[in-house]
């Protein structure tokens, strides 16, 4: 399976996880990087008007040990279809993964207990650790900016 | 002191619920409704006189997961609601930013799919008063309008061939034995309800 994602990165600009727990190693992580998490997917109308709100952050936290992961829950045959179209068109230099685990029931509450699985949906994770989460959308940039430099 | 902290919980657990959302969980009572249907009809739970439990689902037009979940609430219907578990669908979504959720193409959806179960417009925040947050996202009520079961209607909803549970058809099975609902809440990835601002 790390062979086949990484065979997949070698193609595209996003990587393709089978398995939540096979994604999750790239933000939980013993380190004091900041990882930022959102989940979203072309189809989601709140999340793609939010999606500018962390393109901006990343830019603004360039320099700093903040690291942006885009997570699209598009269905995987949605990939080249919608998902890479949607990245060239949007000019996107992101990290980009596509989770395809179906095993919503499993994976959901690995993020956050309370989630119900709607999205869009944001994480932040710290030392191996969640240290925020949030269900629902940003507002602005500067929202999404001051939530993170609460945990910077 | 004791009554002042008495209001003081008070106002705080208050104030807590105010910004919480609302919603049932497992246990409780289901509030009845009176929404439109797409034929024009209101329609409330209390129509289904000889109804055993009810298979409530928010679920709408434009989701792609509701969209890959709509034939398999059909069958869910077509099979259930002669055993006296009618599925109810409302969707909760604004007609507004959702154009596609709109009464006109929740009718055209009706006709194209012959779907024979209630398409119903949420005009009474219904969603809200149960706790639904996505879309699809199914209330299991029993006789008694009980809440016994709150999530996805199976494991998968990519692939209806690679589902290993189905956990709202157990979660029935578990009702029709008389038996406790042994898996009563799952999660499920969907879109967000978008309700008129």
């Amino acid at each position: 399976m790390l062979f086949c994602t990484f065979f997949l990165k070698a193609q595209e600009n996003v990587v393709v996880f089978a398995k939540y727990d096979d994604m999750s190693p790239q933000f939980l992580k013993n380190n004091d990087t900041l990882y930022v998490v959102n989940f979203w997917a072309t189809w989601c109308k709140p999340c793609v008007a939010e999606l500018p709100f962390f393109l901006e952050a990343e830019q603004f936290y360039k320099s700093e040990k903040v690291k942006f992961l885009l997570v699209s829950l598009d269905f995987s045959d949605q990939l080249e279809k919608r998902v890479l179209p949607f990245i060239a068109k949007n000019n996107i230099k992101s990290t980009c993964f596509l989770l395809a685990d179906q095993d919503a029931n499993g994976w959901i509450p690995k993020v956050d207990a309370d989630w119900s699985g709607a999205i869009p949906a944001s994480a932040i994770f710290k030392n191996g650790k969640k240290v925020h989460f949030t269900e629902g959308n940003f507002e602005s940039t500067t929202d999404l900016k001051k939530l993170i430099n609460n945990h910077l | 002191m004791k009554q002042f902290l008495f209001l003081a919980v008070l106002f705080f657990s208050m104030s807590f619920s105010g910004t919480k959302p609302m919603g049932y969980g497992v246990g409780d009572q289901a509030a009845d409704f009176k929404l439109k249907n797409v034929d024009g009809k209101m329609v409330s739970l209390s129509d289904f006189k000889d109804a055993k439990g009810y298979i409530v689902v928010f679920t709408c037009n434009h989701c792609p997961y509701a969209m890959k979940y709509e034939d398999r609430i059909i069958a869910l219907n077509a099979k259930y609601a002669p055993l006296g578990y009618p599925v109810i669908a409302i969707n909760p979504n604004d007609p507004i930013s959702n154009p596609d959720d709109n009464f006109d193409a929740m009718k055209e959806r009706v006709k194209e799919k012959s779907i024979s179960y209630p398409y119903l417009v949420d005009s009474g925040s219904i969603y809200a008063q149960y706790g639904a947050t996505r879309t699809p996202h199914v209330f299991l009520l029993d006789k008694a309008k009980v809440v016994q079961y709150i999530g996805a209607i199976d494991d998968n909803a990519m692939e209806p061939s690679s589902v290993k549970a189905k956990f709202l058809e157990e979660a029935i099975a578990d009702l029709q034995a008389g038996r406790k609902v042994k898996v009563a809440t799952t999660k499920a990835v969907g879109c967000s309800i978008k309700p008129k601002a």
